[in-house]
């Protein structure tokens, strides 16, 4: 199975896998290929795998450390007055929800399959959609979306005004108060913060190793490669185990691809949902209604020619 | 003919007045300064909204636009000519169609501009857009036209 990450290691396999004369047939000389030209990649994550040990949240939470904010106290006062404050750094082991100091949690659900109840858990994160609108939509470019299809947001350069949170079908950046750029702005008038979500762990792929989440999993939960393969990988698997997909349509198609033993509207029923804890109800492609427009645009021009020429030649014949 | 001019002159002011509140709009303020709160203005706080109808009246804009430019090399310019604020008008205008262009070709799936750029297109478009309010102000105040012969102005 493929399970081959960053471009580095991508292009050290293919090439060792080229001159073994396996390059065609081997999945890791695909995904390197798929880096190399730029494709994304995405992760399949097999929920009927995963146990729930959480060495995924403990990995991702000592991966990423070095990027959590640590706050400037007291914060700034701010106007108006109702614009909230948004404290994590004193809850920093809250491991049961998405917060700036931890990217990934464990949601549980309790389901019948075959008649018996049973306890599925689940990974959540950032899905990494393959049009982003928390990515597109930000109004400074704060979050970027890379070749390889991940999406992160640049804590040097967001405001916190929580747009992509607002904006994201999962609401899942979360924001730290008393951080960022904003403090050397107007801090008291404009932005609130740095907003935190999953990154894929960006520098361990350009690094050429293993998001930690995927690395530290005793199951085998995730597996990573070019989307394509995982689409197909996914589909394989759910066919042979009767099994449903999520995230290969969600918001217009994300990076992050889910199979369940059980339809996703019951576990979306049966997970706890709120504050950081992700629904996984079926999403409309949000950013699809306005680029529909974009045909509309390109022939706006050729109206106002075509106006402007019809109004020249009613006038034209007047003067005749 | 007075009726189309007044007709394209109240089309322009209207998609400006809208392309500047959806544009705003985009930035996380209306919800926090209370603009949402005013009733009638709830939905300046809808991102979505904002953003369908800011791509809605950018295509009446750009549609305008083209058809000020014919117009103008057509007819106008044999009566009479832009005065320097209806140059200075018109050079923003056509920057904020082009950095908005380039912006709606970001929002397509794909990541075709580096970060970088995408950062710059975003200040570039915003400090256009706040470069063409201080004009179109001061215009407005000292009363200077686009076009040199009355008559013909907007």
């Amino acid at each position: 199975m493929s399970t081959a990450i960053s471009r580095r290691f991508f292009l050290k396999t293919g090439v060792a896998a080229a001159a073994c004369s396996v390059v065609s047939s081997s999945p890791v000389a695909r995904a390197a290929n798929a880096l190399k030209e730029g494709k994304p990649i995405a992760t399949l994550l097999d929920i009927s795998k995963c146990i729930g040990c959480e060495e995924c949240v403990y990995a991702c939470q000592e991966s990423n450390e070095e990027k959590f904010p640590e706050p400037v106290k007291p914060f700034p006062k701010m106007y108006p007055g109702r614009v909230p404050v948004m404290d994590w750094s004193e809850k920093r082991d809250v491991m049961d929800r998405l917060t700036p100091y931890n990217w990934l949690f464990i949601q549980h659900a309790t389901v019948e399959i075959d008649g018996e109840e049973t306890a599925l858990t689940i990974p959540r994160r950032c899905m990494h959609c393959t049009n982003p609108p928390c990515v597109k939509l930000c109004p400074f470019g704060a979050a970027q979306q890379f070749d390889n299809g991940i999406s992160k947001i640049d804590s040097d350069i967001c405001l916190g005004g929580m747009k992509c949170k607002t904006v994201c079908p999962w609401l899942i950046p979360e924001r730290q108060t008393g951080i960022g750029i904003y403090l050397d702005i107007l801090p008291s008038f404009v932005g609130n913060g740095v907003m935190y979500k999953c990154d894929r762990c960006y520098q361990k792929i350009e690094a050429g190793e293993l998001p930690a989440c995927i690395e530290s999993c005793p199951e085998d939960v995730q597996t990573i490669g070019p989307r394509d393969e995982i689409i197909k990988q996914a589909h394989a698997l759910a066919d042979k185990t009767n099994g449903y997909i999520y995230g290969e349509h969600e918001n217009g198609g994300t990076n992050t691809i889910y199979v369940s033993p059980v339809p996703f509207d019951e576990l979306n029923k049966a997970v706890a949902q709120g504050p950081g804890k992700p629904h996984m109800k079926p999403v409309k492609d949000t950013m699809a209604a306005a680029n529909n427009l974009t045909t509309a645009m390109m022939l706006a021009p050729f109206a106002g020619l075509f106006a402007a020429f019809g109004k020249f030649y009613s006038m034209s014949k007047k003067e005749d | 003919m007075e009726r189309r001019t007044t007709m394209s002159k109240y089309m322009y002011l209207i998609t400006i007045l809208f392309l500047v509140v959806t544009g705003f709009s985009q930035m996380p303020i209306s919800k926090r300064y209370y603009i949402a709160d005013v009733p009638g203005l709830a939905w300046t706080a809808e991102f979505f909204v904002t953003h369908y109808m800011h791509y809605l009246f950018s295509i009446i804009l750009i549609a305008l636009a083209a058809y000020f430019l014919v117009y103008y090399l057509l007819v106008l310019r044999k009566k009479t000519s832009l005065t320097v604020f209806g140059y200075v008008r018109s050079g923003l205008i056509g920057g904020l169609i082009a950095t908005g262009v380039l912006m709606v070709i970001v929002n397509l799936p794909g990541t075709p501009f580096p970060a970088t750029f995408i950062i710059i297109l975003d200040l570039a478009h915003l400090s256009l857009c706040m470069t063409f309010l201080g004009v179109s102000l001061y215009a407005l105040l000292a009363k200077r036209r686009w076009l040199r012969s009355p008559g013909h102005g907007k």
